[in-house]
């Protein structure tokens, strides 16, 4: 038994093949690659726009054009052609819009089965509202109308659009300004579908609400938007699972995510990502480039983002909450997994504007094979924010020698009066750790395990009990060993 | 449990290297079922690297020799199959594993064991009902069983947390290096105590300390010196008295300082 045996031994149990990476065979109509205004007119025009967001589209394809590429991050991106990448994919069933889940063809409702995303009927069981993205458009949402009895609108984006274009053009932009970086912009100008909520004032949504996002197409990114607006004293929980076929070029996947918290409203926001990391070598997966941002625009509003990060070959987000209703509060709570040749940039910004805000970061690194994590994370104390408080708590483990792991918390205040808390820790499952546990009869998989799970339970203890369990079994997946 | 008077370890001539040193060069002990063995010695006399050596921790290689508990070949298993068969290994400095639960970490580690036996593993509630009275034994608060594996613990609290471990998974043989150390006076009655009662149901203990007050109060059937890589001298608690007067052999310089 050698430390190099050890080593063997674990790298062996994280190799473990992706689960979702079959592909759909589905008749789809596809945008020719490239990206003009033309394009843009054609999406807008497919999905039968008002204009206010055609003109919106054009303006951000404009300030994405005169925006540089970013590079600050630390992550290895191969140059991306935008002209080669195809901007809107959608299976030809849908052409005319299924009127419900039952006009939906079979083989979309199988490739939701498959990934255990129950579209049918029989979901009702299940409790949780769905809303599936295949490509760049909704197949399906579940539960609508029920939702809507308690005056809730759970619909995909196109929906939106169409029967509420007042809420529409109200709130979205009014987090993630259009121009606000290279993706967002870049997402503003093209995005296709996504899912959008609207939780009416003192209603407490009586479900989980879920979007489950599916990439299929090849050389197609997928830009979805979601907008979630909770009104003064409601509630909502919010899901979001993401997959995708296995193949060897990388795609692209570049959402924008809003969420509006009014007074004394709540947000909960989980996400489980699980997009094809690519292989070994580190060929293939998805370009991950997220713009999450959620506004506490009310007193006492809250908002907590959750994440159980695993998939990707790059991951780039940092899910933020600006606090600038008085007592208001944010929250972040994260795992991310890199294996392999993974990379990943991701963190959180607190932006304090009200006084006596809050906030509170939990980060969970676990870093694998060769691949590279960093936590990024800006705590910004306005002049405005009398007695602000914010604690961060940010830990990284290592496994194995070859990965990296940094942390780079920028801490901005401009008050006296505010507290901000930063605890980092590096942790390794060191040779002794392990030791310790095979002396008590624990073989190094199980251990493995048993750590890793010890490691992420603070997080894992956020998340609705559905996603606690299939996150669970995805840390095993990406990490092997019995977690929990 | 075994029988009184089977011979559960048996070391020849066993030789181990810690990185380029050969720490020990020719060890030969035997301790049988329900006996007692100290191990004395200077810092740096390789008593520590003895425990890991036949615990199989991968830091230490055997070079040289063999050893077998209750008759198998100890050498030739994983560590983790080193303790289904009935080795415990008391840490001197035992680690923490942050965010872990102890309740998760022992059940796991028991079921381990038993299912090595192929015997059936205990549930969640009815581990818990078994470790509260262990607990409640060795003076160890029930609470402790609901926090993480020794984080946070101070250096007794992880002695007795060890001690926890030792009397759940019931072991063939023991080997307690320095589990007297950071202890306070109930908590070196809890050892005595414990081991007086595994003793009794046939668990063979390897004891490795400093204190003669702790090795006096284990009333051990033996007591050897290690010294210059070898077991230098064996004899009764006569022994440990005289190192305890005379000192040491030392016939080679100290590594440790």
């Amino acid at each position: 038994m050698s430390a190099a045996h050890d080593d063997t031994t674990i790298a062996q149990a994280l190799s473990r093949p992706y689960p979702h990476g079959f592909v759909t065979e589905i008749d789809s109509d596809t945008l020719p690659p490239g990206l003009d205004e033309s394009t843009i007119r054609e999406i807008s025009r497919l999905k039968r726009e008002p204009e206010f967001l055609l003109k919106r589209r054009l303006a951000a394809l404009e300030h994405w054009r005169s925006m540089p590429h970013p590079d600050w991050a630390k992550l290895r991106i191969e140059p991306i052609d935008f002209q080669a990448l195809s901007y809107y994919s959608a299976p030809k069933s849908m052409a005319d819009g299924p009127k419900d889940l039952s006009e939906v063809d079979p083989k979309l409702l199988e490739t939701y089965e498959k990934l255990n995303i129950p579209l049918h009927e029989r979901a009702r069981l299940a409790g949780v509202a769905v809303d599936a993205v295949f490509d760049s458009v909704s197949v399906g949402t579940t539960f609508r109308e029920q939702l809507a009895a308690v005056g809730v609108i759970f619909c995909s984006f196109s929906h939106a659009v169409e029967n509420h274009p007042e809420l529409v053009e109200r709130y979205l932009g009014s987090v993630v300004p259009l121009g606000d970086n290279f993706y967002a912009a870049l997402n503003s100008a093209v995005f296709s579908d996504g899912s959008f909520v609207y939780v009416p004032a003192g209603v407490r949504c009586p479900m989980e609400l879920s979007s489950y996002f599916r990439i299929n197409a090849r050389n197609t990114g997928q830009f979805e938007r979601t907008l979630i607006i909770a009104e003064a004293g409601s509630e909502v929980s919010y899901l979001e699972g993401c997959t995708a076929p296995q193949r060897d070029e990388n795609q692209l996947h570049a959402a924008v995510v809003e969420l509006i918290a009014h007074d004394d409203a709540f947000i909960k926001y989980s996400t489980v990502q699980n997009w094809y990391p690519g292989d070994e070598q580190g060929r293939g997966g998805i370009y991950n480039f997220v713009t999450k941002r959620g506004l506490c625009a009310g007193a006492r509003s809250r908002i907590s983002w959750t994440q159980v990060e695993t998939g990707s070959a790059i991951t780039w987000k940092y899910p933020s909450v600006v606090l600038r209703g008085d007592d208001s509060n944010g929250e972040f709570h994260s795992i991310a997994v890199t294996n392999h040749r993974q990379q990943a940039d991701t963190g959180t910004k607190m932006i304090h504007l009200g006084k006596r805000t809050t906030s509170r970061i939990v980060s969970k690194g676990i870093s694998a094979g060769h691949s590279q994590q960093n936590y990024r994370g800006l705590v910004r104390v306005a002049p405005t924010a009398q007695g602000a408080r914010n604690n961060t708590q940010c830990d990284s483990l290592l496994i194995g020698g070859e990965c990296g792991a940094a942390t780079y918390p920028y801490i901005e205040t401009a008050r006296t009066d505010a507290t901000v808390e930063h605890e980092a820790t590096t942790t390794r499952i060191s040779e002794d750790r392990l030791f310790y546990c095979q002396q008590r009869g624990i073989d190094p998989e199980e251990a493995t395990g048993l750590i890793v799970g010890g490691f992420c339970q603070a997080v894992l203890e956020e998340l609705p009990m559905e996603f606690a369990l299939e996150a669970r079994a995805l840390l095993s997946v990406s990490l092997e060993g019995a977690v929990g | 449990m075994a029988d009184q008077g089977e011979t559960i370890l048996e070391v020849r001539n066993l030789a181990v290297k810690a990185g380029d040193r050969l720490v020990l060069e020719s060890v030969s002990i035997d301790i049988a079922a329900g006996e007692v063995v100290a191990i004395m010695g200077a810092n740096g006399s390789g008593k520590s690297t003895l425990g890991f050596a036949l615990a199989g921790h991968p830091r230490y290689e055997v070079v040289g020799g063999e050893a077998r508990l209750a008759g198998a070949d100890l050498l030739a298993m994983e560590p983790q199959d080193r303790a289904r068969a009935g080795l415990f290994l008391s840490f001197q400095s035992p680690p923490d594993l942050p965010g872990v639960r102890n309740n998760l970490f022992m059940r796991t580690s028991l079921n381990s064991v038993l299912e090595a036996q192929d015997r059936e593993p205990v549930d969640a509630f009815d581990f818990l009902e078994r470790a509260k009275g262990i607990a409640a034994d060795i003076d160890l608060p029930a609470a402790f069983l609901n926090r993480p594996v020794n984080e946070g613990f101070s250096g007794g609290e992880r002695k007795r947390n060890e001690l926890l471990q030792l009397a759940m998974l019931a072991p063939k043989l023991a080997i307690l290096d320095e589990i007297d150390s950071g202890m306070d006076v109930d908590g070196i009655r809890s050892i005595v105590e414990t081991v007086g009662r595994m003793r009794a149901q046939g668990t063979a203990f390897l004891l490795i300390s400093h204190s003669l007050a702790m090795v006096e109060a284990m009333a051990p059937d033996r007591v050897a010196e290690l010294d210059g890589g070898r077991i230098s001298r064996i004899g009764s608690l006569d022994l440990a008295r005289e190192i305890a007067r005379t000192g040491f052999s030392r016939t080679r310089e100290s590594i440790e300082g």
